[in-house]
């Protein structure tokens, strides 16, 4: 068994890793996501030939990453997000008494060669990791591995409401924090 | 009733998760034609999620990204030790 994983590391690893990384954006997660996979891997009845290894081993890490994300959003307190309540008082950074934009909202510069694409998408990525943990992790398991609302609510065991809340929340402090760190062109 | 930017900021966000009600839509398509902040905030939302996209394509294509030996000879002992 450990030669067939052996085999599937040395094939396959570096591009699960990449895969898990590309959507977890935290290396330790990604590493834990290919060790989830192959420990499923070697559990389940095997692979069957219809497919190459690599799609099937694939197959496996998203369900693997996405209980991955799961577990990171139960494992946060709620106390470390403010009152769920969209009338609640955490937007005032954003918006005045009357609810009216505080900032000048313009759209961003997106980079036009390769280099301001490669700083672009490096401050994104930081930006990702600057949400509160379970911020992120609902944005990602929406935005990220474009996971369907209702199985999130389900999965999560929250409202839809809380979802889109939370999700509001998570979009718009990633486009704040691009704001405020990104300049373009 | 007239939306604020808040209140259409949220309802903005919320069309990217599920439809809208009718009056929801009627409301915001007024706001959006008459605010140009929020229409800013709609495109931002829209290039964010490009930007996500490409963020992803870039991990997966990028060959100098490997599985690090620590976690690939953890990962086997891991395995070894699950027997």
């Amino acid at each position: 068994m450990a030669d067939n994983v052996n085999d599937w590391l040395n094939d396959h690893g570096d591009y699960l890793y990449r895969f898990a990384l590309s959507r977890l954006r935290d290396p330790h997660l990604a590493e834990d996501a290919v060790q989830e996979t192959m420990l499923a891997a070697i559990k389940s009845n095997g692979f069957k030939g219809d497919s190459s290894a690599r799609t099937w081993l694939t197959g496996i890490l998203k369900h693997k990453m996405i209980d991955l994300q799961r577990k990171q959003f139960r494992e946060q307190p709620i106390s470390d997000l403010i009152d769920l309540d969209a009338t609640d008082t955490s937007m005032d950074d954003f918006f005045d008494q009357s609810g009216h934009w505080l900032d000048k909202l313009q759209t961003f510069n997106m980079p036009d060669n390769t280099l301001e694409q490669k700083q672009f998408l490096g401050i994104l990525d930081t930006c990702l990791n600057k949400l509160p943990k379970k911020l992120k992790a609902i944005f990602m398991l929406r935005d990220v591995h474009e996971t369907d609302n209702e199985i999130i609510c389900k999965a999560l065991d929250i409202t839809a409401t809380n979802a889109w809340v939370m999700l509001y929340r998570a979009r718009m402090g990633l486009r704040k924090c691009l704001e405020l760190n990104w300049v373009g062109t | 009733m007239m939306l604020t930017c808040k209140q259409a900021s949220q309802l903005i966000s919320q069309s990217l998760d599920c439809p809208l009600t009718w009056s929801e839509r009627v409301q915001l398509r007024f706001h959006l034609f008459i605010c140009t902040a929020c229409r800013h905030f709609k495109q931002q939302l829209n290039q964010l999620l490009i930007a996500i996209q490409q963020l992803k394509n870039e991990t997966v294509l990028d060959q100098t990204i490997r599985l690090p030996i620590e976690a690939k000879t953890r990962i086997l002992h891991t395995i070894e030790s699950d027997k």
